[in-house]
């Protein structure tokens, strides 16, 4: 019995293995780059939008920001360029500073957590926060942005500065829930520890960085001048 | 023996319930059960699938006689990948928030091994026509079966539909629908009734087969 002829397979040519490859990277490539340019103002819009109302959510007597940055003194300067964390100073209807919004960010349970807070210069606190980015568990850890005892902390959360206006007179830590004394702390959440003790750890650290510059600086900026004028 | 002939309506309709991608060939399981936590990131990640998969399709079709055999893996992956990226900014584009609430599970349908599953087993291998309605008929099928786990998770995970509140205030809700464990529970819930209603169907198809057996005989 013979043995069956092998079957000759014909080979591909590495050139329209080139061609393929390459056309196709370059199909590609065209295609992203033409849907970037055709959604990238669109893309900045959406995301300028979702600031602004976050920042008018969390500061609702602003009615007009500046963006302001710290530089390499740690003085509060106008910002020239958006920043990946930015702050914002809010005046009020008569031009005058109403307070301070800050976005801060730190590790939660699950990533980053990215969160925006105002600062009232009245009161030496924050009194409105916002979680802008978060990848905390659903029905857990994302009861930091919904239940009603753990926003009721940014009523007045005490962030008054020592002596000096250098620091924070009193750390913000969270505390377990039901157990705050002090109006520095945070009545944390049972069930979402990790992530409430986070935002307290985060509270803390963007308090350290921005408050003693805008205590000292912020009173020296003026509002926006309106297009009109 | 002559090969059957699919009819366009039968290859849109497979993916519907006969082949449906997440019920019966359980494909594409980590977007199905990871976003599936409502109704309407479920419909978000279904419709930006089957778009993906519609592309793809269609690019695969039109390309299959241009693409060597050696090199197709790597060409399917650059096109799908490349209308992920679209969608991505289409997304961001339409709603940051919704974009937000998708979180990393966009950039993660390039991976989805129903898109390249499809390219692979059909679009490489039909004319753009049939590529199109075997993807449209998958999209639509991956989308409904998304929509009916979001659906089952939202309302008893959190007690509402499309964010409206469904039950009095002292409704208990259960927690563990929309973490990640609840993913499981509904497509094991979902399964069960697909199953049962298949089973019904086959029985009534032996049933109706020996009555023609006994009839002929």
């Amino acid at each position: 019995m013979n043995a069956p002829a092998p079957v000759e397979q014909k080979r591909t040519s590495a050139w329209s293995m080139y061609r393929s490859i390459v056309g196709i990277g370059a199909f590609c490539a065209l295609l992203i780059v033409t849907v970037y340019n055709a959604t990238a103002e669109r893309i900045a819009d959406n995301k300028a939008r979702f600031l602004s109302n976050a920042v008018a959510e969390v500061l609702p007597a602003s009615r007009s920001t500046i963006e302001v940055n710290l530089d390499a003194d740690g003085n509060l300067v106008a910002a020239s360029e958006p920043a990946n964390l930015p702050a914002f100073l809010g005046f009020g209807d008569d031009g005058e500073l109403v307070g301070a919004v800050i976005t801060a960010q730190g590790m939660g349970y699950a990533d980053n957590i990215t969160v925006l807070y105002s600062y009232s210069f009245d009161l030496d606190a924050i009194v409105g926060f916002k979680v802008l980015e978060s990848k905390e568990t659903p029905g857990l850890g994302d009861k930091v942005e919904i239940e009603p005892h753990f926003l009721a902390n940014f009523d007045a959360l005490d962030a008054r500065l020592n002596t000096d206006g250098t620091a924070l007179a009193n750390a913000i830590v969270t505390v377990k829930e039901g157990e705050k004394t002090q109006p520095w702390q945070l009545d944390g959440i049972t069930g979402a520890t990790i992530t409430s003790d986070a935002i307290g750890a985060i509270l803390n650290q963007g308090s350290s960085l921005w408050l003693p510059a805008l205590e000292r600086d912020a009173r020296a900026f003026q509002p926006p001048q309106s297009i009109e004028e | 023996m002559a090969l059957k002939q699919v009819s366009p309506t039968d290859e849109f309709i497979k993916g519907l319930w006969r082949d449906n991608p997440v019920f019966i060939q359980v494909l594409g399981m980590c977007p199905a059960l990871a976003v599936s936590n409502t109704a309407i990131n479920a419909l978000a990640m279904g419709l930006a699938t089957s778009f993906v998969l519609l592309m793809a399709g269609l690019s695969v079709s039109l390309l299959r006689n241009f693409i060597p055999r050696e090199a197709r893996i790597v060409s399917y992956i650059c096109i799908i990948a490349t209308f992920v990226t679209c969608v991505d900014y289409a997304i961001m584009a339409i709603s940051i928030e919704l974009h937000r609430a998708l979180g990393a599970f966009i950039a993660l349908i390039v991976v989805n091994c129903l898109i390249l599953g499809r390219a692979e087993a059909f679009a490489s291998k039909h004319n753009p026509g049939r590529a199109m309605l075997d993807a449209l008929g998958m999209g639509v099928g991956f989308t409904v079966a998304l929509f009916f786990i979001g659906v089952l998770r939202e309302i008893l995970g959190s007690g509402t539909l499309f964010g409206v509140d469904l039950f009095p205030d002292g409704f208990q809700t259960w927690t563990v629908m929309v973490l990640p464990s609840g993913g499981f529970f509904a497509m094991a819930m979902w399964l069960l009734v697909v199953n049962w209603i298949r089973q019904r169907e086959a029985d009534a198809r032996k049933r109706a087969n020996e009555r023609a057996g006994e009839v002929a005989s």
